[in-house]
């Protein structure tokens, strides 16, 4: 694990330099927008005429709420994640005082 | 790399969706006979689930002015093979197509195809030609995500370009600007997610050696990536 701690300061640069690389957007738009947005304003550039067939069946009423729904996917998976880390911890924890119990011998006191 | 709902002509929408469904039959076969034969790969799997989960839901702003998101399959495609993945990304794309209008049903099948289908084997793909040439376990781990995840973006342009081809330049000129918003932006977030990867899978072969042994990650003895 030692060798992965540089792993975690690259990541935050990464994500933290455009917010001061990239100059604001003109008056009017939202800085970092979503690219999946940008795609869909794309194809009415390409395709004025293109009129979606199909909508959503059930739209997060508002932004607060849509975050509120994504905070909630990425907390199912942390949660899952810090299950496994506790228990692999735990259990290697007990490997090595089992082990360290073995050594002491059949006549030492484990406890 | 969603499409949204109603944003792919009929023809393409169903096309996409006849492709992926025979993927994600064969994963969820394969992924029902792994956990039948190996149940205790079930906590493994969890995880490599779960970072899915997790990445596939950062937005995260990026140099060319706009956000998007990692995908996470790249991990669960080097661990189990590409097509364990197929219904992951099955699952993490009807979740956000029905609850977060993000993506939809009818885009559905094409979606499955860049995150779920694409991704994975070229993760899967690339992590193997890199150790077949004897990298090491993390650069292997690192570039796979890191490519799985601008295939995915690149996938999506490919798509989106080939419904909309530009009046005037084509396919080619609908392609360079569906890839200038997506892959561009989906650089620097790649390398953030082959980032994640390698950190995460140092964390399983710390504490699931013997899991990715079997699964011949790692070799006989104790190592770490």
């Amino acid at each position: 694990m030692k060798r992965t701690f540089w792993i975690f300061p690259v990541i935050f640069l990464c994500v933290a330099l455009p917010l001061w690389l990239v100059p604001a957007p003109p008056e009017g738009e939202e800085a970092f927008s979503g690219a999946d947005g940008k795609a869909e304003s794309a194809i009415t550039d390409i395709a004025p005429d293109y009129t979606p067939w199909f909508s959503p069946l059930l739209e997060p009423a508002g932004g607060e709420v849509e975050s509120l729904l994504f905070a909630l996917q990425a907390a199912l998976g942390a949660g899952v994640i810090g299950y496994w880390l506790g228990v692999s911890v735990t259990r290697e924890k007990q490997r090595r005082e089992r082990q360290s119990a073995s050594r002491e011998g059949p006549g030492g006191d484990a406890d | 790399m969603h499409i949204m709902e109603g944003f792919l002509p009929v023809a393409h929408a169903a096309g996409w969706t006849l492709a992926s469904a025979p993927f994600l039959a064969w994963g969820l076969i394969s992924l029902r006979r792994r956990l039948r034969e190996q149940p205790e790969q079930r906590m493994l799997l969890g995880v490599a689930a779960a970072f899915a989960f997790i990445l596939s839901a950062l937005k995260l702003p990026s140099v060319t002015g706009s956000s998007s998101h990692p995908t996470g399959v790249g991990l669960g495609a080097v661990l189990f093979g590409p097509l364990a993945m197929v219904p992951v990304g099955f699952v993490i794309l009807l979740f956000q197509a029905l609850l977060l209008a993000h993506g939809g049903l009818t885009t559905l099948g094409a979606n499955l195809f860049s995150l779920g289908i694409v991704g994975p084997f070229v993760a899967a793909g690339v992590f193997r030609a890199l150790r077949g040439l004897g990298a090491s376990l993390a650069l292997g781990v690192f570039l796979a995500a890191a490519l799985g995840d601008l295939a995915t973006y690149l996938t999506t342009s490919v798509q989106l370009a080939w419904a909309f081809p530009d009046p005037v330049g084509g396919f080619a000129a609908s392609f360079a600007k569906f890839a200038g918003i997506f892959a561009l932006t989906q650089v620097p977030l790649a390398i953030v997610e082959g980032l994640l990867t390698v950190a995460i899978f140092n964390g399983l072969a710390r504490f699931n050696g013997e899991e990715l042994r079997r699964l011949k990650l790692l070799p006989g003895q104790e190592a770490r990536a």
